[in-house]
């Protein structure tokens, strides 16, 4: 009874005070609960890729939005992740279960490298260079088709579970899991320092922060945890194609982050929500089947000129305001900071606002 | 096989040249990454194809249509697309990635996805070196050298290329010299834009025609203005003589190299960047902070 009156009393005064808090909770709840009261296999599939999707949208943002290494590559460790798993679950006959963990590793190993190749760049190079290293990738391997399986990819690779929900939840959870996990790196000291080396890396470096071993660190977390997403992929749809490595997916990747909003984690999770099943339920109208991409670009394009930010700063914005003195965000609709007690809207007189703010 | 790769590897490094070109124009002057660059060199080869074959146009006159209306149109994107949200980096970015697939979708819609077959403006080879050149690969060559000395006689030789080259240096006392900084931002874009279609419009004999057809130039072409250096026309052109002549070495001398051009591409300007991250010809922006 004491621990229940505990637990409400925390979700009361931190989680119901903020409405953005409020709104996670329950898009948590209602992803963990879906399938108790739907559970439509094509639903669920659409929903398993999302929360794949999402995984690998958040993992972007760790790199491009917090440490502003904006890669325009990062497909690769999505593919790294697949085809090392799928390789090693099929030639050498491990259980997947453990290969995952493999191609989330060698995903850090491959991060860590593209990183340190990009160490000395900055801005638009790193971008233009990353784009680079996945497409030499899919060169070698349609050069080699009979290690990787050329144009084909890998098929018929072991999964990890048997039915949509157990996949689903797998999904669902790991996704929660690393999408939390990265939320909590980027909010601690760590994540302050990724903030100071995207801002100003001289200042960052004058400052005494080692930024290259930063970077380095950034580069193979990010990839691990796109990796881990590629291989859960993999091992869902059962192939480890050219696809997972093409510049579409990098682009792709590129537009959720932007879109959801930069630097925060959970606007790419939410643009990869919003927009991902979209053009899912688009394309599965016959009118719309050919045009879903088309519609998908101009949603993208209008969304953008309205809210260059993202849409998840926007939202923020929108439904809190940060209070002037304390600096801790309160819901919009308050009148007194609710940690400080300083107002939150200052009320300027008539004849002050005449004058002008002294 | 040696006059093989020479001469491919010139036709080659034209079109990238008056592709990059444009790219590093464009994003010195106005610091856009213009992923869309090349949806509109595909633009103009598809609106070709429209005027000369469904229109009965006749060459020339399609050819110049056809650049006239995707330079038009590059204009309006850029007044209703890019300009809105130009103080937001990455804002401009996914812009014109968006801008990109729609076009590709559009063209995707309206044409259809298989490849177009165009009928070459000139018939005919020459034989030279013992080493016979069809003359529409000459065109090609003669058009981008042509147009390589209009932009460099436009840089350099007039008010707009003055303007153009001041805004490039830097933009906020070009804009304090009484340049009217978003005029000469439109008149780039312009000018990229209509190197982009040309090159599209005389390659569309040549190379296939799809929806597609924009993708492997733009990794290409953002390969050759890294390594030649971002915004540096030299950088640019000399990067493309590079990648040109390396890619047709690499698809006459290896086996499996169709499928390795790109990669071997792409490794030289990783190595270049390795030595040199500024690339070839570019200034060390320290400064840019």
């Amino acid at each position: 009874m004491y621990w229940l009156r505990k637990a409400w009393g925390e979700l009361a005064h931190e989680v119901f005070v903020l409405p953005s808090r409020t709104l996670v909770l329950v898009w948590v709840l209602a992803l963990l609960g879906l399938p108790l009261v739907y559970d439509d296999a094509y639903v669920l599939r659409i929903l398993t890729m999302t929360c794949l999707f999402a995984m690998f949208a958040a993992s972007w943002d760790m790199l491009a939005g917090y440490t502003g290494q904006v890669n325009f590559g990062h497909a690769l460790f999505f593919g790294a992740g697949a085809y090392t798993s799928s390789l090693m679950s099929q030639k050498l006959g491990i259980s997947p279960w453990l290969t995952i963990w493999a191609g989330a590793a060698l995903a850090a190993l491959v991060g860590w490298v593209v990183g340190y190749l990009c160490l000395r760049l900055r801005g638009s190079y790193l971008s233009l260079a990353t784009l680079a290293f996945p497409l030499i990738v899919l060169g070698l391997l349609f050069a080699f088709p009979e290690f990787s399986g050329g144009e084909l990819g890998i098929s018929g690779v072991g999964r990890l579970v048997l039915t949509p929900t157990q996949n689903y939840y797998l999904a669902a959870l790991a996704m929660l899991a690393v999408v939390f996990a990265l939320w909590l790196v980027a909010d601690s000291k760590f994540g302050v320092v990724l903030h100071a080396i995207r801002d100003d890396e001289v200042a960052a470096r004058a400052s005494g922060i080692n930024t290259p071993r930063y970077k380095l660190a950034v580069f193979a977390l990010s990839a691990a945890a796109a990796g881990l997403a590629g291989a859960l992929f993999a091992h869902y749809i059962r192939v480890a194609g050219p696809s997972t490595l093409e510049v579409a997916l990098s682009f792709q990747v590129v537009i959720w982050g932007i879109f959801g909003g930069v630097a925060t984690i959970y606007g790419p999770v939410a643009a990869v929500f919003l927009l991902y099943p979209l053009t899912e339920w688009l394309g599965s109208f016959k009118a719309f089947g050919e045009l879903r991409l088309l519609i998908f670009a101009v949603i993208v394009l209008l969304v953008l000129l309205f809210m260059p930010r993202g849409l998840a700063p926007w939202v923020r914005d929108k439904v809190e305001t940060q209070c002037p003195r304390c600096k801790q965000r309160n819901s919009a609709w308050k009148n007194l900071c609710r940690l400080c007690g300083a107002p939150l809207k200052t009320q300027v007189p008539r004849a002050q606002r005449l004058v002008g703010h002294q | 096989m040696l006059q093989d790769i020479l001469v491919t590897g010139l036709v080659n490094s034209g079109v990238y040249a008056l592709l990059a070109v444009g790219f590093s124009l464009i994003f010195g002057v106005a610091r856009i990454v213009n992923i869309a660059h090349t949806a509109f060199y595909m633009l103009a080869a598809y609106c070709f194809y429209a005027l000369l074959v469904k229109g009965g146009l006749g060459f020339a006159l399609a050819g110049v249509l056809a650049v006239a209306a995707v330079t038009l149109l590059s204009v309006l994107c850029y007044r209703l697309v890019i300009e809105p949200v130009r103080e937001h980096e990455a804002a401009v970015l996914i812009a014109t990635i968006a801008l990109a697939l729609i076009f590709q979708e559009l063209m995707l819609f309206s044409f259809g996805g298989h490849y177009l077959g165009i009928p070459s403006t000139l018939e005919g080879v020459v034989r030279l070196f013992g080493v016979s050149i069809p003359y529409q690969r000459l065109l090609i060559l003669v058009v981008a050298a042509a147009m390589l000395g209009a932009v460099w006689f436009l840089l350099y030789r007039t008010r707009l290329g003055l303007a153009i080259r001041a805004t490039a240096n830097d933009l906020e006392v070009a804009n304090l010299m009484g340049m009217n900084v978003h005029r000469v931002a439109m008149a780039t874009v312009a000018i990229s834009v209509a190197l982009a279609a040309i090159a599209g419009v005389v390659v569309a004999p040549v190379f296939v025609v799809d929806p597609f057809m924009w993708l492997s130039p733009l990794v290409t072409m953002l390969a050759i203005v890294v390594l030649g250096g971002l915004g540096s026309m030299k950088g640019s052109l000399i990067g493309a003589l590079i990648i040109g002549y390396v890619e047709a070495i690499t698809v006459f001398a290896l086996p499996a190299g169709a499928y390795l051009k790109g990669a071997v591409a792409l490794l030289i300007m990783v190595a270049v960047l390795l030595a040199r991250p500024e690339g070839l010809f570019g200034v060390a922006f320290e400064e840019e902070r």
